[in-house]
């Protein structure tokens, strides 16, 4: 059989463009499991909120699109804010299940309340992309995937700069290893908590606006957060450049398996893709090792 | 004891959980500039009194329930625990408590967020205090030994510039000659950057060895207290804490009148 490379190219960029979607929602996840340990399974519908955030603002209100995207990073920043003060700090010191089902009830209430106001009827969100399709080589890409992809990956930058860079990454990592000698060494810790849920929450708004511009919106889009957990466990669970390499590495295999195998088949690929990476890194990628002092 | 105390501690009862009473009237004092040993056997409340005056009690359930803590004249129950690191108090943990997965120079980076000035010279003099850490600075702390854990947890005190560092078992875990090396360089701080310390040991020699004056604890009380000088000619104090037999020679441990005197103690 005469192979396509052609194909294989535009699939493999929608694959990688898609991927970077991926990515900036698992950095969401990251940025909250780096500093709280919590594993917060609400990010789908956190992703989601975002979007119907922006979709208020812009269909239901008609605001320019860059004040209803603003608007709903805003939302979501208090919506972080106020999950972070009222459900996860009490929840401190209780066992990481505990905390971990709230954050799935958390995700149930999201959509309720999403239903509640905006039915559950699939909307489409007001276009605003350049819709010239984007051309690399003979290779077509859609061009929402593509500048969804470069936004994507310039937040990712810009976070991966900040963990390195600046002081508040180490307090955040600080935070993360041991909270009481944070607390000793003079970190705000409880103000620590409610910057990485604010961050954290407008980090997946973000994602939600992006996806949703792509495939529209719906009450069921948080099952892409089903597919981010694939990727921060791939990539390691506090790894912000496994977070980055794994997103693209699952957008890549699950268009590939999609085009040449069958719908059917990108979960089963993506799942594989998981096993195997944890039957050789059981931290994921570029996720840290627990150092065992003997 | 002439000048103000930096720290006063009057009569604090702290209980963990609502129910458990571990300090019951604890009173003590550390004096401007001074090293004030703080002993007593496993269990005696030495840990909680330091949590309780660093105000991190609330972490483990823990609170004072009476009497006050007063540092530098102010109340700590009013701050917050990094507000009052701010302020100048910092608690060197026990078990040392580095953060592992970041590196040597990252833990003292996290250690800036106790002070608000530049913290550039005082990495040097961290460095020029331990050495060791200075070739190890770009490794991931976890992989230090006991003994360098030991120097970054007391260098991180020092990049933040406290008036009093509350020392929790520096000695903990080490070999002889390292807590030998430790305790000299503790030494060398509380002289050359006047930092007062509160200093919780079990091994009451080498606390000595440092400390002006010292205080004895058994279950959750102060039992006897007094200038280092004193302490160490007293006959209890040296033959319960610093393994010096009364009359020389090993003693046997059916000494009943042993047991007779350690309980009057314990009472």
């Amino acid at each position: 059989m005469e192979m396509d490379w052609l194909l294989l190219a535009e699939v493999s960029l929608a694959g990688l463009g898609t991927g970077g979607l991926y990515a900036l929602t698992a950095l969401a996840f990251v940025i909250i499991y780096k500093a709280t340990r919590v594993v917060n399974l609400a990010i789908g519908e956190i992703l989601m909120l975002g979007a119907y955030a922006f979709f208020g603002l812009a269909a239901g209100w008609a605001l320019p699109w860059w004040v209803a995207a603003l608007g709903a990073l805003a939302v979501a920043g208090v919506f972080g804010a106020v999950v972070e003060r009222t459900i996860i700090r009490p929840m401190l010191g209780e066992s990481p299940i505990s905390v971990f089902m709230v954050t799935v009830g958390l995700g149930s209430m999201l959509v309720g309340v999403v239903e509640l106001i905006w039915t559950a009827d699939p909307h489409r969100l007001p276009e605003f992309m350049p819709n010239t399709p984007i051309l690399i080589g003979d290779a077509f890409l859609a061009p929402k995937i593509g500048y969804g992809f470069m936004v994507a990956a310039a937040v990712i930058a810009v976070f991966v700069l900040l963990f390195r860079f600046w002081r508040g990454g180490v307090a955040l990592r600080a935070t993360a290893s041991d909270q009481a000698a944070a607390y000793s060494v003079g970190i705000n810790v409880p103000g620590v908590f409610s910057l990485a849920w604010i961050v954290a929450c407008m980090v997946a708004a973000g994602a939600g606006i992006l996806v949703g511009s792509i495939g529209g919106i719906s009450s069921t889009m948080g099952v892409f957060g089903l597919s981010v957990l694939v990727v921060v466990i791939v990539g390691g669970l506090d790894s912000v450049p496994g977070a980055l390499v794994a997103g693209l590495l699952v957008g890549l295999v699950e268009a590939l398996a999609g085009a040449y195998l069958g719908g059917e088949f990108k979960l089963l690929a993506t799942f594989s893709l998981l096993v195997a990476v944890l039957m050789v890194h059981p931290y994921g990628l570029f996720g840290t090792r627990e150092i065992e002092r003997l | 004891m002439t000048a103000a105390p930096i720290l006063e501690v009057t009569n604090i009862e702290v209980i963990y959980k609502k129910t458990i009473q571990v300090l019951r009237g604890l009173s003590l004092a550390v004096p401007k500039g001074e090293i004030v040993a703080l002993l007593g056997s496993n269990g005696a409340g030495k840990s909680t009194t330091l949590k309780a005056v660093s105000n991190l009690l609330s972490l483990e359930n823990g609170a004072v329930s009476a009497g006050s803590i007063r540092f530098a004249g102010t109340d700590v129950s009013t701050l917050r625990p990094h507000e009052l690191v701010r302020s100048g108090l910092f608690h060197v943990m026990e078990g040392r408590r580095i953060f592992e997965d970041l590196t040597v120079d990252e833990n003292l980076v996290a250690a800036t967020y106790a002070r608000t000035g530049s913290a550039a010279a005082r990495f040097d003099l961290v460095y020029e205090y331990f050495p060791n850490l200075h070739t190890r600075r770009g490794v991931r702390a976890g992989y230090l030994s006991g003994g360098e854990q030991q120097m970054l947890a007391i260098g991180r005190a020092l990049v933040a510039e406290p008036q009093l560092i509350l020392l929790d078992e520096p000695s903990l875990g080490l070999s002889p000659k390292l807590v030998e090396e430790i305790f000299t360089i503790i030494a060398r701080i509380n002289a050359e950057q006047r930092v007062s310390m509160l200093l919780v040991e079990q091994n009451a020699a080498i606390a000595f060895a440092v400390a002006n004056y010292g205080y004895i604890m058994e279950s959750g009380r102060i039992v006897i207290d007094g200038p280092v000088e004193r302490l160490t000619r007293d006959q209890d104090v040296r033959e319960f804490y610093l393994g010096l037999g009364g009359e020389g020679g090993a003693r046997s441990y059916r000494d009943i009148k042993h047991y007779k005197r350690r309980k009057r103690w314990l009472s």
